[in-house]
């Protein structure tokens, strides 16, 4: 606009040197610059207003419409609950930062956002981030955009690392927070999404959802850009990420020809986008009750090849937490069972011969406590082609008793002070 | 274990293992815990200065002991090479291993991740998710540091990036 303004006191200038006959010609195109002018000014930021209520009403106003639509199709029984959920995103990277406007333009009541690191320029080859935004925090340019396209949208920006102890606690009391609906049962948020891109991360987020008892979904992309998988783990219910070691789709090339030389991770917009949708739709299937909710989808890049799974939780599982939620789970087995059959009762009577929407238990057995201590969870048993694990479980280890004994007795200040004279400078 | 040189592997056995699965939210365990890494990195250093190998420092910057600074260092053609060398215990420590950073070459190799944490090779977690809860502090600087360095200061001093501390001092003397 400001070169357009330039110019049009440019051709002032020249208007008036222009001889008489010429005038009426210049002043036409004059006039046609600042009509231009003008409706360049209307275009120009101009930020919706809050909405009360989703209406369906399909007018170009509404910013609803279209997904109200949902309802009116049968599709989705009452989209406008979409208002009451709580989703914490874990790591505003290519895949969270996706998914976050993907629900803040689906309307989510409220979004947590957790991310550490500020917008890099190296950031520019995936979506949502702009330019302009380099050097802020993640989870600060993050609300700058989201709010701008929906202010509906209730959000919290954290920015820290989950993984160090300070960072963790806040995590967790952030979760735990229940102001947004005091009413609501467990946990401050409906679903935790994991978008992080490292191990350590999600360790983190599944310690916090074992002990919180929150359900939650892992995604990732692999490293070399070309293979991604979603996840969705309810403690006690499913496997934990540590009840077997983590998971990658294989690429399906040679390990040999892929050597990573020289760099550490490669990325591409199109899989954390396709990645980042695959964990949004499955998002909405579980918050909104429609659909079948995913408990482990693969995506193959290269072969277009998506596996899909379900793992049980493993009684043996390192995470203390998860075991406890396990154990919880195998006691309200009765209570659950006859509240699904009163369910699939009452559904029958309402729609009989008809689909039932998936609300149920997916036909998942309960592992019984009797599994012969000590073994080693079975690795690749069972899992479906193209889905190896990325790493060992534990080696079966026993603790040497005998000399350990002395150890307890030591003073930590004693070996603090040991180390310090071995880090001390010498003469 | 493939993908370490032979001294690693010597090395790293010698390393006195440890035994208490606590991370820094266990309380009494990671007391337990802590003594036990105190012990290894005592055995680990003592064992380099005996071997005239004697190439890193490093203490708890925190009374808890989840928080660890010190320096490390790498002599190439015969210069030394120094760098601030720091971490965090990880919440779900040791299930996870420390990520290692060397803040002052953040940005200056593709072999880091953002933050100057390094990067390990493919080797790395998976032997340490193996060893869980065997592997402490000093089997990480053994396995992922010490490799490290040997990699890749030879590359950043002879590419230029990064430039012995004498040469800095006297370039901006002149
Ligand atoms: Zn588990």
């Amino acid at each position: 606009m400001e070169a357009e303004l330039k110019e049009l006191l440019n051709d002032l200038e020249s208007l008036k040197r222009s001889p008489p006959d010429l005038l009426n010609s210049s002043i036409d195109k004059l006039k046609m610059r600042v009509e231009h002018l003008s409706n360049l000014a209307k275009s120009s930021p101009a930020r919706r207003s809050k909405v009360k209520d989703m209406s369906a009403e399909v007018i170009d106003s509404n910013p609803y419409s279209r997904l109200m639509a949902l309802q009116r199709m049968g599709i989705v029984h009452n989209y406008e609950r979409i208002r009451e959920f709580s989703v914490a995103i874990v790591g505003i990277g290519g895949v969270g930062s996706v998914a976050a406007e993907m629900l803040t333009r689906c309307g989510v009541g409220r979004l947590l956002l957790y991310d550490y690191d500020t917008v890099e320029l190296a950031n520019m080859n995936r979506l949502f981030f702009r330019p302009e935004q380099v050097g802020m925090t993640k989870t600060d340019a993050a609300v700058q955009t989201l709010s701008d396209i929906n202010p509906d949208v209730v959000l919290e920006s954290y920015t820290l690392n989950i993984t160090t102890v300070q960072g963790f606690e806040t995590f967790m009391s952030s979760l735990k927070n229940k102001k947004f609906r005091p009413e609501k049962e467990g946990s401050g948020v409906d679903l935790v999404l994991s978008c992080v891109d490292n191990y350590e991360a999600r360790m983190a987020v599944n310690q916090a959802c074992n002990e919180l008892n929150q359900t939650w979904m892992e995604s990732g992309v692999s490293e070399d850009a070309v293979s991604g998988h979603i996840q969705l783990l309810i403690p006690g219910e499913t496997a934990c990420f540590a009840c077997v070691p983590p998971l990658v789709v294989a690429s399906g090339i040679d390990e040999r020809t892929l050597k990573r030389e020289g760099v550490c991770a490669a990325s591409l917009p199109t899989t954390m986008g396709v990645v980042a949708g695959l964990l949004v739709q499955n998002t909405l299937k579980y918050l909104l009750q429609f659909g079948q909710v995913s408990r482990y989808l693969g995506y193959n890049a290269l072969k277009d090849y998506f596996p899909t799974m379900e793992m049980k939780p493993n009684p043996q599982c390192s995470n203390a937490a998860c075991v406890d939620r396990q154990k919880e789970y195998i006691i309200a087995r009765p209570a659950r069972e006859a509240a699904a059959k009163a369910e699939m009762v009452a559904e029958a009577l309402l729609f009989t011969g008809g689909p039932l929407h998936a609300d149920n238990e997916w036909s998942i057995s309960v592992v019984d406590d009797g599994e012969p201590d000590g073994l080693d969870f079975p690795s690749s048993v069972g899992l479906p082609e193209g889905v190896v694990h990325e790493l060992p479980s534990a080696d079966v280890f026993r603790p040497p008793p005998a000399p350990e004994a002395v150890c307890l007795a030591d003073d930590l200040e004693d070996l603090r002070r040991q180390l310090d004279a071995l880090n001390a400078p010498q003469g | 274990m493939e993908g370490w040189d032979t001294t690693t592997k010597s090395t790293l056995t010698q390393i006195p293992l440890l035994t208490t699965k606590a991370g820094p939210r266990d309380g009494v365990g990671w007391t337990q815990r802590l003594k036990e890494e105190y012990k290894a990195l005592i055995a680990y250093t003592s064992m380099n200065k005996a071997k005239d190998n004697d190439w890193f420092r490093i203490s708890a910057a925190n009374p808890e002991g989840t928080r660890w600074t010190g320096k490390c260092w790498y002599v190439h053609n015969l210069l030394k090479y120094e760098f601030d060398l720091q971490f965090d215990i990880p919440v779900t420590y040791p299930a996870t291993a420390p990520e290692i950073e060397l803040p002052q070459l953040d940005g200056k190799t593709h072999k880091m991740y953002r933050g100057g944490k390094i990067c390990l090779t493919v080797h790395f977690k998976p032997l340490w998710a193996k060893n869980c809860p065997r592997f402490g502090i000093a089997h990480a600087l053994c396995l992922g540091l010490a490799p490290w360095l040997a990699a890749e200061i030879p590359i950043l001093v002879d590419s230029g990036m990064i430039q012995h501390k004498d040469d800095v001092a006297s370039s901006s003397d002149s």
